[in-house]
C-alpha cells in the first residue's frame, strides 16, 4: 500500500475544502494545510489567537513578534484580513461561524467522540487550549491523523481510553490509509489509498467499516 | 483634569498587595506586558494568582514572575510548551495551583466579569473531564456547562498607544486578551508604546475605550531575544 505522508494528507484535506470556507487549523499537524489549499479559491484561515486572514509564512528577517498564529508561529496578514481579542474569536468558533475546524487527535470514536488534549498520565501537565471549544463550535470538524499509533494500533476506536476532548463532535477523519466519515450509524469508508484493499483497511481499523461502492 | 498616565511604572504598581488577583494580558510573547512584569519582580507582590493564557516562555515575563516564586495560582488554558520550565518546576514540586480552563471558557469568563454577567452556559467541555462536578443544564437540544465570571484585583496589559483618558489602540495578534482584562479588573494599568494628546486617537478606531483602564504607563519595549 501507498500511504501517504504528511504533506500528501495535508493537501487531500485541503482539496476538500471549499471556495469561501472559513477554516481554523489548530496547530501541528493540520497547519500543513495551509500550503496546500488550491490556487484561485479564496479560503479564509482563522487562528484562535485573534486573527482572519492568516497568510503564509513572512520572509526570513521580516516576522513580526506581535503577529503570530495559535502556535505562535509568525504569520502574515492577507488584505482583507482582521484582528479582534480572544472573545470575540471564541465568539466566532463556539457560535458556529467557522465553516471547518481541522485538528489533530489522539483517538476518534466510531460515535465520534475526539480524545486530542491529554495523554491521561497521571504526571502529565495538562493544556487544553482552544481544542474543545474548536470541537463543539464548528460546523464541520475534521481531523486529520495517523491512521495507526506508533506501537501499529488503530486510532480509530471503539471507545476512546484517552480523556475526552469533546463528545459526539467529529464529522471526518483523514488519515494515511484513508477518508473516513463518522454518522449516526458509524463509520463509513469514503477513500482508500492505492494498493490497500477494504479487507486489509479493516483488519487495521478495528472498528466496523461500512462501504457503500460508487453507483 | 483626567490624566491617567503616570511617570513610572514602580508608581502604578506600588499598592499591588500580596495575595492580588493579578490578570496578564498576551499569548506567549505576543502582547506580554513584560516590562510591567518585571516592575511588578521588583515590587514583591506574593501570592499571586495570575491568569493569561499560558503559564510563562522561557525566563521573561510571566515565566520570571513564576520562577522568582511570587505565584500561587496560575489559571490557564495552555501551560505546558516546550520553554514552559518555570511552571513546570514550581508545578511538579507541588508549589503552584492550577486552574485549567478551555481558551474560549477562558476569554468568556474574563468578559463575563467585565461585563457584570453572573455566569453562563457553554456547550465547550461538557461530557470531558474540565467539566467534572460543574452544573450542566440541557437547552434547546444541547447540553451545557455553567461557567462563572473571573474577576481580578489588578489587569496588566500591553497596548500600543493611549492617550490621557486611557483610550487603547492594540498593535496585530498583541490585542488578544487586553480588551477584555481591561475591563474585568478593578484596576487595569497598561504599558503602551506611545502616549499622545487627548483626540489624536480616532475615535472610530479606539479599541478600548478609557473607562476600563486606570493607569497609564509609556515604556519603550526592549529588543528581547525570541
Amino acid at each position: 500500500m501507498k500511504k501517504l505522508d504528511r504533506k500528501q494528507m495535508a493537501a487531500r484535506v485541503a482539496q476538500d475544502i471549499p471556495e469561501g470556507a472559513y477554516v481554523n487549523l489548530g496547530i501541528g499537524l493540520p497547519t500543513l494545510v495551509a500550503d496546500c489549499l488550491p490556487q484561485g479559491r479564496e479560503i479564509i484561515l482563522h487562528s484562535e489567537n485573534g486573527v482572519l486572514g492568516v497568510g503564509p509564512k513572512p520572509a526570513e528577517g521580516s516576522e513580526d513578534p506581535d503577529l503570530v498564529n495559535a502556535g505562535k508561529q509568525p504569520v502574515t496578514l492577507l488584505p482583507g484580513g482582521s484582528y479582534f481579542h480572544h472573545a470575540d474569536s471564541f465568539a466566532m468558533i463556539r457560535g458556529r461561524h467557522l465553516d471547518y475546524a481541522v485538528l489533530g487527535a489522539f483517538q476518534v470514536s466510531a460515535a465520534g467522540d475526539l480524545a486530542n488534549w491529554h495523554t491521561g498520565e497521571p504526571d502529565a501537565i495538562p493544556a487544553v487550549g482552544g481544542a474543545m471549544d474548536l470541537a463543539v463550535g464548528a460546523k464541520q470538524v475534521i481531523v486529520m491523523m495517523e491512521h495507526l499509533s506508533k506501537d501499529g494500533k488503530s486510532k480509530l476506536v471503539e471507545r476512546c481510553s484517552y480523556p475526552l476532548t469533546g463528545a459526539r463532535c467529529v464529522n471526518r477523519v483523514y488519515t494515511d490509509l484513508a477518508v473516513i466519515d463518522i454518522k449516526p450509524d458509524g463509520l463509513h469508508l469514503v477513500e482508500i489509498v492505492a494498493d490497500l484493499s477494504f479487507d486489509e483497511l479493516q483488519r487495521l481499523n478495528g472498528v466496523a467499516l461500512k462501504y457503500k461502492a460508487a453507483a | 483634569m483626567i490624566d491617567k498616565i503616570f511617570p513610572t511604572p514602580e508608581a502604578a504598581l506600588a499598592d499591588v498587595p500580596d495575595g492580588a488577583s493579578v490578570m496578564i494580558s498576551g499569548f506567549g510573547g505576543a502582547g506580554m506586558p513584560s516590562e510591567l512584569i518585571d516592575c511588578l519582580i521588583a515590587q514583591g507582590a506574593r501570592e499571586l494568582t495570575v491568569i493569561n493564557n499560558n503559564a510563562g516562555n522561557a525566563d521573561t515575563g510571566l515565566a520570571a514572575l513564576i520562577g522568582a516564586g511570587r505565584v500561587r495560582k496560575v489559571i490557564c488554558s495552555f501551560p505546558r510548551q516546550a520553554d514552559s520550565w518555570h511552571f513546570d518546576k514550581f508545578y511538579r514540586a507541588g508549589k503552584l495551583e492550577l486552574e485549567l480552563v478551555p481558551q474560549g471558557t477562558l476569554a468568556e469568563r474574563i468578559r463575563a466579569a467585565g461585563a457584570g454577567i453572573g455566569g453562563f452556559y457553554t456547550p465547550t467541555a461538557f461530557g470531558t473531564r474540565l467539566a467534572e462536578g460543574k452544573e450542566t443544564r440541557h437547552l434547546n437540544g444541547r447540553d451545557y456547562v455553567l461557567e462563572l465570571p473571573i474577576h481580578a484585583d489588578y489587569a496588566l496589559i500591553k497596548a500600543d498607544r493611549a492617550d490621557r483618558w486611557g483610550n487603547l489602540t492594540y498593535r496585530k495578534t498583541a490585542r488578544n486578551f487586553g480588551p477584555i482584562m481591561a475591563a474585568a479588573a478593578r484596576c487595569t494599568v497598561v504599558q503602551v508604546r506611545e502616549t499622545v494628546e487627548l483626540g489624536a486617537l480616532d475615535p472610530e478606531l479606539v479599541v478600548t475605550p478609557g473607562i476600563f483602564v486606570k493607569r497609564v504607563v509609556r515604556l519603550a519595549p526592549m529588543r528581547r531575544a525570541a
